[in-house]
């Protein structure tokens, strides 16, 4: 009973392949642009890929092998969107938009009426029942659009950054909500956000480019990024090369010396990771280890924390501000970054 | 934009009220040179008269019957319009466009050419046994033909407003298409709907050329209001006056009492 | 500029647009035809058959019932081709049409009208100079198209059952006149419309819409092969007899007279009768 999606769409770059399990939640992490929404509008039906075939357990949504040309329409798919916005509809209550779902489905208005105010209960919106969306807060909203969503009895849902426009009380909030009500159920989530990866899903994938760049589930993926989003996401700087002896070498030369599995061969694509806590920034060249010593132009400042987080050449590194300001670290700079080989971890790419 | 109600901010230069005004009174002054010519004391009799009662009630329900005529046209038309891209989509608008240039006449004389008995149409409908031409059916056809437009253009810019994004949410839902018509697409253009229709019924009402070379003039059968009005002017010019505010003051109330502006609940709805 | 002075420029502005309306609406109503500074150079008699050595010169406008645009527009032709130096400018509508834009203003010297009703009423408005003449007398007629699909041949056919006739509505002078038939014979007619103009009548019969209508002889000469004319004995029982006089605010009477006495005299008599007007 898996769901199953490949995908692409040359107009866009877009090429995706996915599988998930029954009860499975994954989180899609990615730039902007990088084809998050795309895939949500395909596994929906409200956008044509060029080729591919998906199937929800055993109903195929779509199929576009040249003798078949097979394509479900939204609202036989049982897949359930939703989006920042909650969109619920302007003209009916609370109750009557939980209510949609099951009355588009045939049930009685007393019965669709029941099934709306047992999920309105368990989103802890039950008092919301009577009012019109445009009395709710925010928050209250996508509560109830998380509610009408699950009384459709979806197959699969889908959330598309549902928590991105609500604000800092309201969304842990929200957080806890779908933790509670995705147990058990198939559900793909995108977000921005690690902690919602962190707390409602299994696995994770990183989407660049309309590619998968990177699969895993969370806690690998997050700890051990492959991919330079990723590692962003989880706060991580990451270099990547080519593996040798001496740790990896970049495609500019520069050599990354760290701790490596012993499963690493020479010649593999291999990453370099390692938090900005473990970085030192130095105004000269550093006379003791000469390995880890990078020569780099800071770009930017920033307070990170109770640290302060200095970019530059790509990499991240945290220093106090005492530091900071000791060696009066402005933009433009030239600085060396040093790091510890033992803080590095080189694993494949 | 928003505009602040009362001594707020209304970002309309001052010398924009003058030449409103002089719009204004362009509109205004010949109603009140109108109202000025009245013979008030035969009023009451003259607009109680038999044949004016009688263009009166048809004129009425003659321009209910082309209102329906057109919303239920009209809606589709303006849904395909609007959400449904597709090659020769423009020229189609401008071709249900077209009554609103047409003169009305001209309109009349295509009426005639289609569904009269030597029509494009007309001459099977005849051998059906249905005759149009003289009828109150052409009545209600040359009323409909010149106010689609209103209708259609309202609503498709309440749709190309409203977007399609709830239709979206609908259909993942579980809502098939004509559920999604009936239960979201509609209720959501409803004040567009309504403001088209209002259009179309005035319209309607002061149809003239069209009905007159199309369906001819005949009391209680074709000769509506502006058809009386016309007649009446050859001999009574009271009449004709007291007919005409009449009907200036039927189309005052419907069209005062129930024309919001198209969009503005909708964007208040979805801007919540 | 503050505030206060541009307000005040607009309303000048407004104000001034409005005199100058009202003052374009009160002008004298012959400046128009442009005849004030000609009218003053004509000196020719009114009679046209006085031979006098000045012919009639200038321009006038002449307001015809739109049943005599065929003639009219023959006889003004004429008229200038024998008397270089006139212009005459033709308005053909409705005679109660003429009659309330001659009332509201519009200039006019002569005014032909389809029946004595529209005349008297000019002349209840003081705008008839002198007295009118009549001119001509016109009768019904039974048009129907040319295949004649009803097989009318007599006015009691227009009674039978499903025949779709068209008449003149009673307000106007042809559907007056139609009344008259009416009840002179005692026939009721239930037509299918009744038209506020002979023209739409006529219009309905060529189009095939109408199996008959009732129009003036003349209409029926005027369409030739697009109608076929059923002239009927009743018909005498309602004439309509035209009129033809100046108007009172004309600026040039000398050369209206000349045109009306063309229009009398043995010429017009001609060209009137040959197009199926009757002598009055």
């Amino acid at each position: 009973m898996t769901f199953q999606l490949d995908a692409t769409l040359a107009a866009r770059g877009f090429d995706v392949s996915l599988r998930l399990g029954p009860a499975e939640t994954i989180a899609i992490l990615g730039p902007n642009g990088a084809g998050k929404s795309t895939l949500f509008a395909i596994i929906a039906g409200l956008l044509r890929p060029e080729t591919g075939r998906a199937q929800l357990g055993d109903k195929v949504l779509f199929d576009l092998a040249a003798d078949k040309n097979l394509w479900r329409a939204p609202h036989t798919r049982g897949t359930a969107l939703l989006a920042q916005e909650a969109l619920l509809f302007p003209h009916l209550t609370a109750l009557d938009n939980v209510a949609f779902g099951p009355r588009s489905a045939g049930a009685s208005s007393a019965e669709a009426r029941a099934t709306a105010m047992h999920w309105l209960t368990e989103v802890d919106a039950g008092d919301l029942a009577s009012r019109r969306p445009g009395q709710l807060s925010g928050g209250q909203a996508q509560r109830v659009a998380v509610a009408r969503a699950l009384a459709a009895d979806p197959d699969l849902l889908l959330l598309d950054e549902p928590m991105a426009a609500l604000d800092i009380h309201a969304a842990p909030l929200l957080r806890r909500l779908l933790k509670r009500v995705l147990a058990g159920r198939r559900a793909i989530i995108i977000t921005h956000d690690i902690l919602d990866a962190l707390m409602l899903a299994d696995r994770v994938i990183v989407l660049e480019d309309g590619r998968i760049s990177e699969a895993g589930p969370t806690r690998d993926v997050l700890e051990r990024p492959r991919s330079r989003f990723a590692a962003g996401l989880a706060g991580l700087n990451l270099v990547a090369g080519t593996v040798g002896d001496a740790g990896i070498t970049t495609a500019d030369g520069m050599v990354v010396a760290g701790h490596h599995d012993d499963t690493l061969g020479p010649g593999q694509d291999g990453v370099a990771v390692f938090p900005p806590a473990a970085v030192s920034v130095f105004l000269t060249e550093e006379h003791g280890s000469p390995r880890n010593s990078f020569r780099v132009t800071i770009t930017d400042l920033e307070p990170h924390g109770d640290q302060i987080r200095v970019h530059a050449g790509g990499l991240s590194a945290d220093i106090t501000p005492s530091a900071s300001a000791d060696l009066g670290l402005t933009p433009g700079m030239t600085v060396y970054f040093v790091i510890k080989a033992a803080a590095i971890a080189i694993y494949p790419a | 934009m928003n505009r602040v109600n009362g001594t707020g901010y209304t970002g309309i230069p001052s010398w924009i009220y003058a030449v409103a005004a002089a719009g204004a009174l362009f509109v205004l002054l010949p109603l009140v040179a109108m109202v000025a010519k009245v013979n008030w004391p035969e009023f009451i009799p003259l607009i109680t008269s038999e044949s004016s009662l009688t263009a009166l009630g048809l004129s009425l329900r003659t321009s209910a019957a082309s209102t329906t005529l057109c919303i239920v046209l009209g809606v589709p038309l303006a849904l395909v319009l609007a959400r449904s891209p597709f090659r020769g989509q423009r020229l189609l608008r401008a071709f249900v466009l077209l009554p609103l240039v047409l003169p009305p006449v001209v309109g009349g004389i295509a009426l005639l050419y289609t569904f009269g008995r030597q029509g494009l149409l007309g001459r099977s409908l005849e051998l059906a046994g249905i005759q149009i031409a003289f009828s109150t059916t052409a009545v209600v056809l040359a009323q409909a033909f010149v106010a689609l437009p209103f209708l259609v253009v309202s609503l498709e810019g309440a749709l190309r407003t409203a977007g399609n994004k709830y239709e979206a949410v609908a259909a993942t839902l579980g809502a098939r298409p004509s559920t999604v018509l009936r239960r979201v697409t509609i209720p959501l253009v409803l004040p567009g709907l309504a403001s088209g229709a209002v259009l179309s019924f005035a319209r309607s009402l002061g149809e003239f050329g069209a009905t007159l070379t199309f369906a001819g003039s005949l009391q209680g059968v074709t000769r509506t209001l502006p058809l009386e009005i016309y007649l009446q002017r050859e001999t009574d010019a009271d009449a004709a006056v007291a007919l005409s505010l009449l009907l200036v003051a039927v189309a005052v109330a419907v069209v005062g009492l129930s024309y919001r502006r198209p969009g503005s609940a909708t964007s208040e709805r979805a801007a919540q | 500029m503050t505030v206060r002075r541009r307000q005040l420029a607009a309303l000048l502005a407004v104000g001034a647009l409005t005199a100058g309306v009202a003052g374009c609406a009160s002008g004298s109503p012959g400046a128009s035809a442009g005849s004030a500074a000609e009218s003053s150079a004509a000196e020719s008699s009114a009679a046209a058959g006085a031979g006098g050595t000045a012919k009639p010169a200038g321009s006038i406008t002449v307001f015809a019932a739109a049943s005599l645009k065929a003639t009219f527009t023959r006889l003004a032709g004429d008229f200038e081709a024998k008397n270089p130096g006139a212009k005459i400018t033709l308005n053909f509508a409705g005679s109660s049409d003429l009659v309330t834009q001659i009332t509201q203003g519009a200039p006019a010297d002569v005014f032909a009208s389809a029946d004595t009703k529209n005349m008297a009423k000019l002349s209840g408005a003081n705008l008839v100079d002198g007295t009118p003449s009549n001119f001509a007398t016109n009768v019904l007629e039974i048009a129907v198209p040319p295949s004649n699909p009803a097989s009318i041949s007599s006015f009691a056919d227009l009674a039978k059952s499903g025949v779709k006739v068209v008449v003149c509505a009673p307000q106007v002078p042809c559907g007056a006149a139609t009344d008259t038939v009416e009840k002179a014979t005692g026939t009721t007619l239930a037509p299918v419309s009744e038209e506020s103009s002979v023209a739409d009548v006529l219009g309905k019969v060529t189009a095939g819409e109408a199996d008959a209508g009732l129009v003036y002889v003349t209409d029926v000469n005027t369409a030739g092969d697009k109608v076929k004319g059923i002239p009927f004995a009743e018909s005498d029982k309602a004439v309509n007899t035209y009129p033809i006089a100046t108007v009172g605010t004309s600026k040039n009477k000398d050369l209206a007279r000349a045109f009306i006495a063309a229009v009398t005299g043995s010429e017009g008599k001609k060209v009137l009768s040959d197009a199926g007007f009757g002598t009055p």
